[in-house]
């Protein structure tokens, strides 16, 4: 088990599974397919990301340097809050971007009862201990507690 | 964030709920960056990136309603991007069926909306609203809103214009408020490259594919590149400035690139020179072999990789007027030197409405039409998006469409050999 400590851009408490690329989430190419029609799973449709590709993101603890893509990126990651689709939290080894930070704040400010915690600036070394399928919790303080 | 009287004001609620919450929004996505002001908007005109009514965006439109409800609109006219429909490109009954009754439903729903919040006129419909003939171009220095990467890079490298890569709804709130968050690409620090490339290739790069390289090493970092104007020159010419389109468009959407100085070329390396670079930058050196290696580790998924394409897509981002014209010349003088008379594969090339009103006044525009090729406004990345069109083997000569449909990337003069000789 090992604790790492990032800042929080919108706040919140919960326990998932954790779901990790290396590479930049590209939100559209790997949304959009999914919530268009209608996967229950929200399964990753980018096809340069092979980390992800094909694997479900509703409900996990998803970890990530940073979003990449259209500047549709913030929108769609809107939406897929509003539909209650959106992954458990978003965890961030860089600082965020522009894009995922807009996501993040839409859904806060504008979607009542969906909580997704979005805590950034977690660190290199969260990226590199982190794998698929281990334990992650995130505290109200940004704390995110990774357990093998 | 330290804010005037004014914004405080309307963050307090004194000008309504709705607009509190649009301020709100624009704080906390400030503060996730460590803005300290907030700085007026200076340019004419905004530029959105959401020109779909697709159904599954029922969140987005529930949004405007609100806000138009609330009786707000843009402080700033706008143009958007591409419409996603046109009966002009190649669809078959099911794509029909597909596009209009669900995909799209909401199209005209969506543009009722866009008119009442500020659209510029019905024909302000492109990813490049910065073509003379959309008449949406920045000044240099001016403080934008803007939305769509392609555009936003665009701005900010080759205009010299100052603007973030702010997402959708974001784009539209700024404008709302008439302010938007001080930090990134807005400072002069973070116009600073953090990268040197070099490029150093034995012949002119494809703009898209040096756009992908670069886009994929730097990610969300400014470049600063030398040796590119050996191949495109010193001035910002149309040519210059298509080249720089289609390249910036890559570097956008296969990374996350805002903006880009190119040494001896772009309005501030023009100004500030090696200035413009931080110290620390890292490095990347482009040859040949590293623009083959970056094309070869495209995936293609289409079911059978040796299928003959049946469509071609050319223009994402939108074509130039140029760029039509170049098409027009060397798809004629490829067709004439094998001894046939329309290309092999259903060729659609994309441009702004306004660059195809103007084109279509042409000579070119009956010979390309003899081709038979054609012209649509529409956006290729939307018609794409979709199960029916991934099983669909289309070729294309933008790395944007690549990145984020099943649409597989070849270079202009292999498109032109595809599209003009047989197909394959």
């Amino acid at each position: 088990m090992k604790k790492f400590q990032g800042r929080v851009i919108t706040p919140g408490a919960v326990t998932a599974e954790a779901v990790v690329t290396t590479q930049g989430f590209n939100t559209l190419a790997s949304l959009q397919m999914a919530l268009q029609f209608g996967d229950k799973q929200v399964k990753c449709g980018d096809q340069n990301n092979a980390e992800l590709h094909g694997k479900p993101l509703i409900g996990k603890a998803l970890c990530l340097p940073q979003t990449i893509g259209s500047t549709t990126g913030g929108l769609v990651l809107y939406c897929a809050c509003a539909m209650q689709k959106n992954p458990a939290c978003m965890l961030f080894a860089n600082h965020i971007d522009s894009l995922a930070a807009a996501g993040a704040v839409l859904a806060d400010v504008w979607v009542d009862g969906v909580t997704m915690p979005v805590i950034d600036s977690l660190g290199d070394e969260f990226l590199s201990y982190v794998k698929d399928g281990m334990k992650i919790t995130v505290s109200e303080d940004g704390t995110v507690t990774v357990e093998d | 964030m330290l804010l005037t009287n004014e914004q405080k004001a309307i963050l307090d609620g004194e000008k309504g709920e709705t607009l509190a919450k649009v301020m709100k929004t624009l704080v906390m996505y400030g503060d996730a960056f460590e803005a300290e002001k907030l700085v007026p908007i200076t340019s004419q005109y905004n530029h959105l990136v959401t020109s779909f009514g697709l159904k599954v965006m029922s969140p987005v439109y529930d949004l405007m309603q609100t806000i138009l409800d609330a009786g707000v609109a843009s402080g700033q006219k706008f143009s958007v991007d591409p419409r996603p429909l046109d009966k002009n490109v190649p669809a078959n009954f099911l794509q029909n069926f597909v596009f209009n009754k669900f995909m799209y439903a909401k199209q005209d729903f969506y543009e009722q909306q866009l008119e009442k919040l500020g659209l510029m006129d019905k024909n302000a419909f492109s990813c490049t609203c910065y073509m003379d003939e959309v008449g949406n171009k920045p000044k240099k220095g001016d403080v934008l809103s803007w939305a769509e990467s392609s555009a936003v890079v665009y701005a900010n490298s080759v205009l010299g214009a100052r603007c973030n890569r702010n997402s959708g709804i974001i784009d539209i709130m700024g404008s709302i408020v008439g302010y938007v968050p001080y930090f990134g690409l807005l400072t002069d620090e973070g116009r600073r490259a953090t990268w040197i490339v070099r490029v150093k290739t034995t012949k002119k790069p494809e703009a898209q594919l040096l756009g992908s390289a670069i886009g994929m090493k730097v990610m969300e970092d400014v470049p600063y590149i030398y040796g590119l104007s050996d191949y495109i020159g010193t001035e910002l010419d149309d040519a210059t400035c298509a080249y720089l389109k289609d390249f910036g468009a890559a570097t956008a959407s296969n990374g996350a690139v805002g903006l880009y100085h190119i040494d001896g070329l772009t309005p501030e390396a023009k100004e500030q020179g090696e200035a413009l670079i931080a110290e620390g930058a890292k490095e990347y050196i482009i040859d040949d072999a590293e623009l083959a290696r970056v094309q070869a580790e495209y995936p293609v998924i289409w079911k059978n990789p040796d299928a003959k394409p049946k469509l071609c897509f050319i223009g994402c981002p939108h074509l130039s007027l140029e760029q039509l014209k170049t098409w027009t010349d060397n798809i004629e003088a490829a067709l004439k030197e094998s001894g046939a008379s329309k290309v092999a594969i259903p060729t659609v090339l994309t441009a702004a409405p306004g660059v195809l009103e103007v084109f279509n006044k042409t000579e070119y525009a009956a010979r390309l039409k003899a081709t038979g090729v054609i012209t649509s406004y529409i956006c290729p990345l939307m018609y794409m998006n979709n199960p029916l069109c991934k099983k669909m083997p289309v070729i294309t000569s933008s790395n944007k469409l690549r990145t984020y449909t099943s649409a597989r990337y070849y270079t202009d003069a292999q498109i032109l050999e595809a599209i003009t000789k047989g197909g394959k």
